[in-house]
């Protein structure tokens, strides 16, 4: 297993950052880890991906989900670090014009 | 003589093998001369069709087993993946896949409808056969700029 989950939650702002592959096997890490705070209500949300190397469709769809059950709940997901492959996935599946996404600061987020 | 090598591989309906399969089509597609990004599209296609396979395979109570059948052609890599374990004919195989049609196919991927879209968007063709159990046949072509290869004859 290859991945890496730091999430730390002060005062209704969620920090995170996440390392290594989010794939088929990955994924329920990641989603067991959010679903813990996806209830709460205005949360503010932040995860870093600068540190994923690889992801794929099971990755989106644990950030759809937790994108949708916190904005149900009036709080905000915002996702930053992404590499430019990264931010592609989001690009092409349509999904980087829905959810806020920053693409890594000097790493080619073209 | 064949005009491709053929590498196939056989792994348990398991998710801890999408990885392993993304690596080891990662590194023949590397052996051709593809782009790192074209690499990197290679290794999402690839998992997602393993992955959709896998899925099934639970979804179906099944103990199944994934084969994964890449043929390397100098200027392109075929890559068929299917669920139903038994070991195929490639070329039979190759021959029997249709086109994919949105409706025959709708159940295909019922949750992982963006995993058949970000195969569809990052190879160059796609074919499905729906017939004892799916068949994946996915084609990309090289193009653009190469991994260096061959890096001893460059150098003598």
């Amino acid at each position: 297993m290859n991945i890496q989950v730091n999430l730390t939650e002060n005062d209704n702002k969620l920090k995170g950052d996440i390392h290594g592959e989010i794939d088929a096997h990955t994924a329920p890490v990641l989603r067991e880890k959010l679903e813990a705070y996806q209830a709460k209500e205005g949360l503010n949300a932040e995860l870093d991906l600068s540190g994923v190397d690889y992801m794929d469709s099971t990755g989106l769809g644990v950030f759809v989900a937790f994108y949708k059950s916190i904005n149900a709940k009036g709080g905000h997901l915002k996702l930053t670090g992404l590499s430019s492959r990264l931010k592609r996935l989001f690009d092409i599946t349509g999904l980087g014009d829905i959810m806020d996404i920053e693409a890594a600061v000097g790493k080619g987020g073209n | 003589m064949r005009p491709f090598d053929y590498v196939e591989m056989r792994v348990p309906a398991k998710s801890q093998y999408v990885g392993v399969a993304r690596l080891t089509i990662s590194g023949l597609a590397s052996r051709i001369g593809f782009s790192f990004d074209d690499i990197e599209d290679l290794k999402i296609a690839s998992s997602e069709a393993v992955t959709n396979a896998v899925q099934h395979a639970y979804s179906e109570g099944e103990e199944g087993e994934v084969v994964i059948g890449c043929a390397l052609y100098e200027d392109k890599i075929e890559i068929m993946v299917a669920d139903h374990g038994q070991s195929f004919d490639f070329e039979e195989t190759k021959a029997k896949v249709g086109p994919y049609h949105d409706q025959e196919e709708g159940a295909f991927l019922r949750e992982g409808g963006l995993g058949l879209y970000l195969i569809e968007t990052l190879m160059d063709e796609v074919k499905v056969h729906h017939q004892e159990g799916v068949t994946v046949f996915m084609t990309k072509h090289v193009e653009g700029e190469r991994v260096e290869e061959d890096v001893e004859t460059i150098s003598s």
